[in-house]
């Protein structure tokens, strides 16, 4: 008789019974491969976006210190009154803005120039140029951008050498803006790189042979095939720009706080975690509503 | 790598949730056992756990402490006081022997319960110190003893000489604004306490008696004043560090300093001033207090003699540009730099030492008998409201 052969037999060791279980069973097995990185993600990101709601409706005691935990919306209605706050939430998001714009506009030709113009092995230096200072310390980057800009820094001397005069852009927020924008560029061209070079060749002389110019192929048919390009690479530049606190305090001036820099103030200096929580919660609304808009635009099929 | 940089900022958030449910925890065990001081210096735990300013545990003189005594140092840099209020709350307190608290830091600790009285009996060399540094009001509260004082200092007018003429004799100099955009001050909710201290004696009306205790009042004044000033300063400075640079590159030519700064720009060949203004100023008075939770107290005992014998305090005073507590050090501060002594004040006369404010933590409590007066949070709020 054949069917002993298919019997299990007692000696099977418990390593093959395992997996001939999992084999039965796809869903178990995948949820197995998948328990992992899913507890990583519940645990690390999603309980500390609850713990984060949650406590941003605490209050700190101000004579002892401690938290309360009783539920107040106390903190954002400081939010909302102090015009402070909407001061520095606007200003963190209008140097967002300003910063993902400005990459945007520096990006293109140059990955355009990269992609479509330059000879190939051109095209690989330029690719190392634009990931090299990727590998050097941020603050390093900072720090450099600080000597540029300073009063009598190297920025103010070849003005002077030209014979301009000097500039004082300094620890302010023109300095800001610069080192934001050079500090984010790369996570501009990288995804407008790819877009555009997805982009097929027939397309543009198709455009051409329709007899459409350079800037009317441009406009009609390069611009909206890498538009999500564009899009993907602003959400890194946005998003990196609003959740940063280290560039401000190191190149910014009076009055350049970030939204960021009221929450580590909040945490470190006056321990009061609730306020930070609550005002924490405001660049993950900007956020949420700007993912909405950017998958609108096709951004995540570019990533 | 920066892509993470939000998520960095959300995980130093539950962190700090979890520092502040921690310390919510052991609130309630405020331990103040002033009956048992300990009479004499037991045998040594063999280590000790110091929460510091950046360089107070520098090698010079840990090295010869850590031979002497047996106890290895373990020493956690703090960048500011309230880092090191947080660091002494966390894990019920029982992780560091002692922390090198400022003025401003030194009370919201006593009041926490988070640092127990020392036995300044078994500290011999306390008898030398400035007579106002034996029991000053920020770390000695009802007689008792929270810590021994270490080393002290005043926050300065500093000027560039070739920039700033004539001379300037009154703080008037930066809020006023013959110097717009090129004014440097700390990046700390105490300066409050600067701009409360020129009011007092340019606005009389205002009654401030003393600038660690304002009402809303002299508080909202206070702001007011720095408001004003806010278009002035080219950058509020987190670190000296920053406010030396500003100096070197041109950008600050005057500004509100330690004698720190003065000193480096100074060995810098930098053409640099620092006067105490005729207002007066306010200053910084560091202690070495004993946590409540101390597992290694000989040790500390062992240490706090350490650091107030006349050598090791001029080797500290000297490498920060601090002021010696300690009387007898200047002779010693003498022997390391010549005219050292003269430049860190540790010979000036008593008038000198009461001319400046020393920093405090503001309580609503005021001198009066009143509990009008603004706390350290209103101070903390009233900060953002003037430099965001």
């Amino acid at each position: 008789m054949s069917a002993t052969g298919f019997a299990p037999q007692r000696s099977t060791p418990a390593r093959t019974r395992v997996s001939a279980a999992l084999f039965r069973r796809p869903w178990l097995r995948g949820g197995l491969l998948l328990s992992g990185p899913l507890a990583w993600f519940v645990l690390i990101y999603l309980a500390a976006l609850v713990v984060l709601f949650v406590s941003s409706l605490w209050s700190v005691d101000s004579f002892t210190g401690n938290l309360v935990h009783s539920w107040t919306l106390k903190n954002f209605e400081t939010l909302v009154k102090v015009d402070t706050y909407r001061t520095i939430a606007l200003r963190t998001i209008g140097i967002a803005a300003a910063v993902t714009v400005t990459d945007a506009i520096l990006a293109l030709p140059f990955a355009f120039f990269a992609v479509r113009i330059a000879p190939k092995r051109l095209q690989g230096a330029l690719f190392v140029a634009v990931l090299i200072p990727l590998w050097s310390s941020y603050l390093v980057r900072v720090y450099v951008w600080r000597l540029i800009l300073a009063k009598d820094g190297v920025l103010n001397w070849a003005i002077g050498q030209l014979g301009l005069g000097s500039l004082n852009i300094g620890y302010s927020n023109w300095a800001m803006w610069i080192v934001f924008s050079y500090i984010w560029l790369p996570f501009m061209i990288l995804p407008i790189w790819s877009a555009i070079e997805r982009v097929p060749d027939s397309y543009i002389e198709a455009s051409a042979d329709l007899g459409a110019r350079g800037w009317r192929t441009f406009r009609s048919v390069l611009f909206p095939l890498i538009l999500p390009g564009i899009a993907a690479g602003s959400i890194f530049t946005f998003s990196l720009t609003l959740g940063d606190y280290i560039t401000p305090t190191l190149v910014g001036g009076a009055g350049s706080d970030f939204i960021g820099n009221v929450v580590y103030q909040n945490v470190g200096v006056a321990s009061n975690v609730p306020f930070a929580a609550a005002f924490a919660t405001v660049p993950l609304i900007v956020m949420g509503v700007y993912l909405l808009i950017a998958r609108r635009l096709g951004a995540f099929e570019a990533l | 790598m920066r892509l993470a940089k939000i998520d960095w900022a959300l995980g130093a958030l539950l962190l700090a949730m979890m520092v502040g449910a921690s310390a919510c925890g052991s609130s309630s065990s405020s331990s103040s056992s002033a009956s048992n001081l300990p009479s004499k210096i037991g045998k040594t735990e063999g280590q000790l756990n110091l929460v510091a300013w950046e360089g107070y545990a520098e090698s010079k003189w840990v090295k010869p402490y850590e031979a002497k005594t047996g106890c290895k140092v373990h020493a956690k840099y703090a960048g500011s006081s309230d880092e090191m209020v947080t660091l002494m709350r966390q894990g019920g307190g029982s992780q560091y022997d002692m922390v090198s608290a400022s003025g401003d830091a030194s009370l919201r600790l006593i009041r926490g319960g988070e640092v127990q009285p020392m036995n300044v009996d078994l500290v011999p060399e306390w008898k030398n110190f400035v007579p106002q540094l034996q029991s000053p009001p920020h770390n000695t509260v009802d007689g008792k003893h929270y810590g021994i004082s270490l080393q002290w200092g005043p926050n300065t007018l500093l000027y560039n000489t070739k920039s700033v003429s004539p001379a300037p004799t009154s703080w008037s100099a930066i809020y006023g604004p013959q110097y717009k955009g090129e004014v440097s001050v700390p990046a700390n909710p105490i300066q409050i306490a600067d701009a409360a201290l020129y009011l007092s004696k340019t606005k009389p009306s205002l009654g401030i008696s003393d600038p660690y205790e304002l009402t809303e009042d002299q508080l909202d004044a206070a702001a007011d004043l720095l408001k004003q000033q806010r278009p002035l300063i080219k950058k509020y400075w987190a670190l000296a560090s920053d406010e030396i640079e500003l100096f070197k590159n041109g950008d600050a030519v005057i500004g509100a300093a330690w004698p720190y700064q003065y000193s480096q720009l100074k060995k810098a060949n930098e053409p640099v001033e620092q006067i105490i203004p005729k207002e007066g100023a306010t200053g910084w008075a560091d202690t070495w207090m004993l946590s409540a939770h101390a597992k290694d107290p000989n040790c500390a005992y062992e240490w706090v003699n350490w650091v107030s014998s006349p050598k090791v305090q001029a080797e500290q005073a000297t490498t920060y540009g601090e002021t010696p507590v300690n009387t007898k050090a200047c002779g010693e501060m003498e022997k390391i730099e010549k005219g050292s002594c003269e430049v860190y004040h540790a010979n000036a006369p008593a008038s000198y030492f009461d001319s400046i404010k020393f920093w405090r933590t503001p309580v609503a409590e005021c001198g009066n008998g009143q509990s009008d007066c603004m706390d350290y949070s209103k101070w903390q709020q009233k900060w953002t409201e003037i430099t965001g």
